[in-house]
């Protein structure tokens, strides 16, 4: 079996022509340019998550598929990078409401969100990873719980440009902004697609190019034998570090966006089940498999809205889905059954291209 | 200080809760070697079945947890044979997945069945409460039955594994799941087995946790499930007095936290120790050490 | 059996005692040194009282039945164990208190009993591995595609097909490592230990699973490393023609301890040797 080269880099020019043809079409539909060719309004409003989504997948992709580590807490980055991100962005509103500056306060929003999370990243990176496997999961479960919990007990508020904060306490001065177990309040929304897409291709670029770098080497290796990598000289804790920090930043990143998509947002939104669900988008699209964690965060997402039809059965189809497609995929018997199906219907393409 | 003893107990009683969930996720883990997500929500299907029994049927409370526990012994093979026996060469992630998949159908199960509304579960128990101290600490029959429960299964666990064929069984397919199978030990049966025992315990421990926290609804089994398996992982996954250990410690500590530290704070409590605990030694308090060979 | 390659000119200058060979080289600093190295395991004494000095440029075996400890030797030189007892001099630096990675920055490559290649990943990216801190640049240079990540990129290219070509492999570079037969995947396992730049190459039984002409090959290539890389080599082989063959000196290990020392000539006439082997002659 050969491993061209051209391969890799052939891939991720189809990734990334997926992802922008994906965009204009739905800037098309948006447009309303073409007769017949429209977006629900239920939809439209799933554009921006379907590109949060995208970047927590392929981010936690990042930590799962090529670090190699279990992590179920990647909503909990999320959820910083959310929180920091509504901050600054509502303290500028704040700070200098006369001028209009929704860019600069998006951007430094998405910055300060991606820098939090990877602080935290940093923060729980450093006890998280002296542990392996399973163990290494459920403390990242319970680091993710911990900061849920931690930002149910926040209080912020805003006096002009003075940052009023408190631990536990609901009783501040001024205009409150983010308010406990009530999170952050009156939010001033900001995201939009295009400023989605922007994040999503942002992300291709470091995650594609990281795995095909030095360092994603090195990551990549003691992901596959850690001994091995060792021995010629390979750096275990920072490689894994390094990963697991990005992977951290671009979902605060993404988590700025989500809190910048909606007036409020409260901690609840990142829960353990959030965290689970990206899960779910990684492993169906492939572990390591960039691409394949697109294209499911996004069926995914849209999926419980198409089945809408089917009233409360939809997430009961939901979970069947998701059970039958993964003991397709991973059991032997049935999963011979399914190559030779496959084979039995691309038999004929198969047999013109080779006479070609 | 009586109060002190108060929250103690009532942490002991959740501990004991937590004691009996995780030792369903405790022996899967060490036979299967997987975390069966679903396995918190065999608890509120338990919950519910003897929910339903009591309240439509009218069926005394004693029978209404025997037929949880019939239930719920029958559903977890069940989930077994269906979802996990296909998938035992396969990847730890993809069963992993495949159990979350099994933990939303069943919740949406529930939800068809019973709806999204809260239920009030009328505890089970009904034997008075103990007063002591002249009323100052005061113990309810639910706290002193769901302490029994835990210690007649532990008992009755550790005498199971020890001294019976099925017990040892069960150890050997833990230690070395190949050798047990060249030994003539029939591992799908044993997986079965567990399967069976930690979902029959998983209904009583629904029961008892809804007796003294009587709001049930589809999600009531999430929550004390992730609590249980890390109570399984804090004990050190795979041991009996392990999940023993680890259940009380995490319930009296989440209680202790709730009521000392602040009601918000409970839960992050709960994992910062389990934090702790792993970093100080990786394989939980009654784990034993691996070794990776070069 | 006779000696294969010819040895370096030996130079009469008094030795350290430790020497498998004294008289080699000992105006420089030997390659690796160790002081009555040991460890335990429980209580148990897997190695003991391990007294070995290697010169630069030598090729050294290690041999001994099953479970004498020889690997774990290997585990204790490469930092992989933490000695319980003992020191361990890597070109005159002691490695108390360094871990696996250090000791590889310090000169010391390995490969292992049971492959431990990236079996996904191509050839040349396994030996590009090897290459991590020889040819380097910065994570962010890689990310953002900076220039000197196409320099760094194109110098570790052309230095990996270099490094193959010892071993005739170049063309084998796009081949995923785990779909190579095994003696190509043990044969990488070298390159990739190789491109770390060591100054002695430990080879955990490099004939293990070979035939005859690929030993024949294998051992060609060894001296080869040898006189090209000018670096010392220490290899674990239970096949005595190829230990025989290009080994300079020999140790024999037997349940954790050395037990002879001496040249090629020496151990095949060694009564402790022949026994720790054998078995006990019976009288009469």
């Amino acid at each position: 079996m050969k491993t061209r080269k051209s391969k890799s880099f052939s891939g991720n020019f189809i990734t990334y022509a997926m992802v922008i043809v994906a965009f204009l079409l739905c800037e098309l539909a948006l447009s309303g340019v073409i007769p017949g060719f429209k977006m629900s309004r239920s939809l439209k409003g799933q554009l921006v998550p379907i590109c949060v989504y995208i970047v927590m997948a392929v981010s936690l992709n990042l930590t799962v598929g090529i670090s190699g580590e279990l992590s179920l807490g990647h909503a909990g980055f999320m959820s910083v990078g959310a929180f920091s991100g509504i901050l600054v962005s509502q303290w500028l509103l704040s700070a200098f409401p006369e001028t209009n500056l929704e860019l600069v306060r998006l951007l430094a929003a998405l910055a300060t969100g991606g820098v939090v999370a990877a602080i935290a990243g940093v923060l729980i990176g450093i006890p998280v990873l002296r542990l392996r496997g399973d163990y290494l999961a459920i403390v990242t479960l319970a680091f993710g719980e911990i900061i849920r919990n931690l930002l149910n007990c926040v209080y912020f508020s805003f006096e002009g440009a003075n940052l009023n904060f408190s631990f536990l306490d609901p009783n501040l001065p001024g205009n409150i902004v983010i308010n406990g177990p009530m999170g952050a309040i009156g939010v001033k929304k900001l995201a939009s697609f295009e400023a989605g897409f922007i994040l999503v291709l942002f992300t291709l670029v470091v995650v594609l190019n990281l795995i095909n770098s030095r360092s994603g080497r090195a990551i990549m290796a003691i992901r596959d034998n850690r001994i091995a990598a060792e021995s010629v000289g390979i750096n275990v804790t920072k490689y894994r570090m390094l990963a697991f920090v990005i992977s951290a930043a671009l979902a605060g990143m993404a988590g700025a966006l989500y809190g910048l998509n909606y007036s409020t947002v409260q901690a609840a939104k990142f829960k353990f089940d959030t965290s689970i669900l990206v899960l779910v988008f990684v492993v169906l699209g492939g572990i390591g498999n960039i691409r394949g964690s697109i294209i499911a965060a996004t069926v995914l997402t849209i999926l419980p809205e198409m089945l809408r039809e089917f009233g409360n059965y939809r997430m009961l189809i939901y979970a069947i889905v998701l059970i039958v497609v993964m003991l397709v995929t991973n059991n032997p018997m049935l999963k011979s059954t399914l190559d030779s199906l496959k084979g039995k219907i691309f038999k004929k393409s198969v047999k013109e291209g080779d006479k070609a | 200080m009586i109060q002190f003893l108060s929250y103690l107990v009532n942490g002991i009683s959740l501990g004991s809760v937590y004691a009996i969930i995780a030792l369903g996720y405790s022996m899967v883990y060490g036979i299967a070697k997987m975390l069966n997500f679903a396995h918190g929500d065999v608890i509120m299907i338990g919950a519910f079945i003897c929910f339903s029994a009591t309240q439509y049927l009218g069926v005394p409370a004693l029978v209404g947890v025997l037929l949880s526990v019939a239930v719920c012994t029958v559903l977890g093979i069940t989930i077994e044979r269906l979802a996990y026996k296909p998938l035992r060469s396969a990847t730890s992630l993809a069963v992993l997945i495949t159990a979350i998949g099994m933990s939303w159908l069943l919740q949406n199960i529930a939800l068809l069945i019973w709806g999204a509304n809260p239920k009030s579960f009328k505890s089970v128990i009904d034997l008075g409460t103990l007063v002591l101290f002249g009323g100052q600490l005061r113990i309810t029959s639910e706290t002193i039955v769901t302490v029994l429960a835990n210690i007649i299964i532990m008992i009755a666990l550790t005498q199971f594994t020890s001294k019976t064929k099925m017990g040892k069984a069960m150890r050997a397919v833990s230690e070395d799941r190949g050798a047990a199978e060249l030994m003539g030990i029939n591992v799908n049966a044993t997986i079965s087995m567990t399967f069976a025992i930690g979902s029959g315990l998983a209904a009583i421990a629904g029961v008892l946790l809804c007796s003294a926290y009587p709001v049930l609804m589809p999600t009531t089994g999430a929550m004390p499930g992730i609590k249980a398996f890390t109570a399984a992982v804090f004990g050190g996954i795979g041991s009996i007095p392990g999940a023993l250990v680890g259940g009380i410690l995490l319930g009296v500590i989440e209680i202790l936290g709730k009521a000392y530290v602040s009601t918000e704070l409970g839960d992050a409590l709960v994992f910062a120790v389990l934090i702790v605990v792993l970093l100080v030694k990786p394989t939980g308090l009654l784990g034993k050490k691996i070794h990776e060979k070069v | 059996m006779t000696q294969k390659y010819k040895r370096e000119p030996v130079k009469m200058v008094p030795a350290p005692s430790h020497g498998i060979l004294p008289e080699r080289d000992v105006l420089s600093r030997p390659v690796l040194e160790t002081r009555n190295l040991g460890i335990d395991f429980g209580g148990l004494h897997a190695v003991e009282d391990f007294n070995l000095v290697i010169g630069k440029t030598e090729i050294a075996g290690l041999i001994g039945p099953n479970g004498a400890g020889k690997t774990t030797v290997f585990n204790l030189l490469t930092k992989v164990y933490q000695p319980t007892m003992g020191t361990i001099l890597i070109n005159g630096r002691d490695t108390a208190g360094m871990n696996t990675v250090q000791a590889n920055k310090l000169g010391i490559a390995r490969t292992f009993q049971n492959i431990r290649l990236f079996g996904n990943m191509s050839v040349e990216d396994n030996v590009r591995i090897g290459l991590h801190n020889q040819i380097g640049y910065s994570t962010v240079s890689g990310i953002f595609r900076l220039p000197s990540f196409w320099k760094g990129e194109r110098e570790q290219h052309e230095r990996a097909l270099d490094l193959l070509s010892i071993f005739d492999m170049q063309d084998l570079a796009d081949h995923q490592a785990g779909s190579l037969p095994y003696g190509a995947q043990r044969r990488l396992e070298i390159v990739r230990a190789l491109a770390t730049n060591p100054s002695l190459l430990l080879l955990d039984e490099p004939a293990a699973g070979m035939n005859p002409h690929e030993t024949e090959e294998l051992m060609e290539n060894i001296a080869k490393i040898r006189d090209k890389f000018k670096i010392a080599v220490l290899l674990i082989e239970h096949d005595m023609n190829l230990v025989m063959g290009i080994c300079e000196g020999i140790c024999v290990l037997n349940y954790g301890r050395v037990i002879a020392k001496g040249t090629p000539e020496e151990i095949q006439n060694n009564p402790i040797v022949i026994e720790a082997y054998l078995g006990k002659r019976k009288e009469g």
